[in-house]
């Protein structure tokens, strides 16, 4: 099967071959993805296996019989199950919070605060003469990302690497910073500082910037804003170097605004670098279902955005679930310590083709077929554009969709009583 | 002991192993440190070494590598053993400070848990 659609990035790659249970074509992390792995075999309670009608009724169970139950994950999972989880949420009176929270979500609230100067990377790489990485480095995280559409991608107008300029941003040389035409340096939480300058420089203050700023030295500045200036298309593709550090959400505010301010003479865009292959789906769906992207309450019968409140870590620090539903996710390898301690004390349903560490914690196991391999449906990719996931192979194991409506199912029966 | 500030991140391992973390390979692609040389060389390290990363939000015994970092910067791959000294407080976002964690590294003799350990520690 050719153009087959990867599963693992936010690139999500759709020009994989598929032959005799191989695939061609992709990176190392897609080959993963595509390799044979250990699974879970069966459905779980309590370390038993059961039937997926008994482990369903027991889901639902512990979902009607919470108070607030959390339903967390969502992000390496289709459209169609993200938008049943959003009215499943909705239904036991949940928290619905995806995996952007403790990713890219704090460039949703600058988003909310600026607005997002941005385009496709199909734009970028036809058209971007300069892309700056901030605090991203896809040659580990989304590796065919360059070759694709941002570093040596053959475009209409930007024909290849040499018409294109590699400015990288980061605290590390990364692998990303050792094949850029430009490595700027900064200190660990200056991003915000090196964001103000440039917008001064460019804004024709260079007397108010001093010699140094967060660790780099304002002839690089100057450098790096004469680059930007003079760009015909640019684009900073941010990381979560900017959204996991000091400034989180304000820092990618000010690069908006650096954006906005570039704007007024040439042409520039800002875009996150999404992680999971359907991340933006996560976010998506209950903002056309509900209106709000993640950290959303309906404990009170109607959808509250509030990521100080409602988003996970925030959630399980203060105990305030009684009850978890995960899936297509592991928030205990992936939350800080003092979160995943309420989890160990909750009842916890898991819905996911693999064992992780929450299968460990987890009193209802639901394993899933893995979407993009053994079952189709929809995704977005990081800039929005929906694909459609193909069905490779033929499996046991049920869809997170069809768990999903027979949980809503049962769900809605129990409420009947 | 040195002092030094912590950024976690994906790597290209622990991306290729992320969907198999009860293995021993990802074990391998999550369980150590990267340090400046600088550093390296302070704490008289050398391969397999393995030190402990004290944070105001917890401790973790990992291994030690040698990387091109600056002097003070250390680097974690994202998962539980970085998890276990991040700073767990989002200023309100939501969000976890997962990079810029301050940190004291000195060398240890103590075993490197397991992620089944790990979880049991918690």
């Amino acid at each position: 099967m050719v153009n087959v659609v990867c599963t693992f990035c936010g690139s999500v790659c759709d020009d994989g071959e598929y032959e005799n249970g191989k695939i061609k074509k992709l990176c190392r992390l897609g080959s993963a993805k595509f390799a044979e792995k250990e699974r879970i075999k069966s459905p779980m309670v309590d370390g038993k296996e059961v039937s997926y009608e008994e482990a369903i009724q027991k889901a639902a169970e512990i979902l009607v019989n919470a108070k607030k139950p959390l339903l967390y994950g969502w992000a390496s999972t289709a459209n169609e199950a993200i938008r049943l989880g959003v009215i499943l949420t909705e239904k036991v009176r949940g928290i619905y919070d995806q995996c952007a929270s403790v990713c890219h979500a704090p460039g949703t609230l600058a988003v909310i605060e600026e607005g997002l100067p941005g385009g496709t990377l199909g734009s970028i790489k036809n058209r971007a003469d300069v892309v700056v990485f901030w605090g991203a480095n896809p040659m580990e995280a989304h590796p065919r990302h360059g070759i694709r559409y941002s570093i040596s991608a053959k475009g209409l107008l930007i024909k290849d690497r040499k018409n294109r300029k590699i400015v990288v941003v980061d605290v590390r040389k990364t692998r990303t910073a050792k094949n850029a035409d430009l490595f700027v340096q900064v200190k660990p939480g200056y991003d915000y500082a090196v964001i103000t300058a440039l917008r001064s420089i460019i804004n024709g203050n260079l007397d108010a910037v001093p010699e140094e700023v967060g660790g780099v030295k304002k002839e690089q500045l100057v450098q790096l804003a004469d680059i930007m200036k003079n760009a015909k298309y640019g684009a900073i593709l941010y990381g979560l170097g900017v959204t996991q550090s000091r400034g989180r959400d304000r820092t990618i505010e000010n690069a908006v605004k650096l954006v906005q301010l570039l704007n007024r003479t040439t042409r520039w865009i800002i875009w996150p670098m999404r992680g999971h292959y359907n991340v933006v789906g996560a976010g998506e769906v209950p903002a056309w279902e509900v209106g709000y992207q993640y950290a959303i309450d309906f404990s009170r019968g109607y959808p509250r955005f509030s990521p100080n409140e409602f988003a996970a870590v925030e959630v399980l620090k203060r105990k305030d679930c009684d009850a978890a539903l995960i899936i297509a996710s592991d928030p205990v390898a992936h939350f800080p310590k003092a979160a995943v301690k309420h989890l160990k004390e909750i009842p916890v349903i898991q819905i996911d083709p693999f064992p992780n560490m929450t299968t460990l914690l987890a009193k209802v196991v639901i394993p899933s077929a893995i979407y993009g391999i053994e079952a189709e449906g929809t995704a977005y990719r990081m800039d929005c554009i929906p694909l459609r996931l193909k069905k490779v192979v033929e499996t046991k194991y049920w869809s997170d969709e069809k768990i999903l409506a027979e949980i809503l199912k049962k769900v809605e029966e129990l409420k009947k009583g | 002991m040195i002092e030094v500030e912590i950024v976690t991140g994906r790597t290209l391992d622990q991306g290729a192993t992320v969907e198999e973390k009860l293995t021993e390979e990802y074990f391998k692609a999550v369980s150590y440190i990267e340090l400046s040389e600088d550093d390296y060389g302070a704490l008289n390290l050398k391969d397999g070494d393995r030190v402990k990363v004290k944070t105001a939000f917890g401790e973790v015994v990992v291994f030690a590598k040698k990387a091109d970092l600056p002097k003070g910067v250390a680097f974690m791959p994202m998962g539980p053993y970085a998890n276990a000294v991040i700073d767990p407080d989002t200023d309100g976002t939501g969000m976890p400070r997962f990079k810029g964690v301050k940190a004291k590294v000195e060398k240890t003799e103590e075993k490197v848990l397991s992620v089944k350990e790990l979880l049991e520690a918690i």
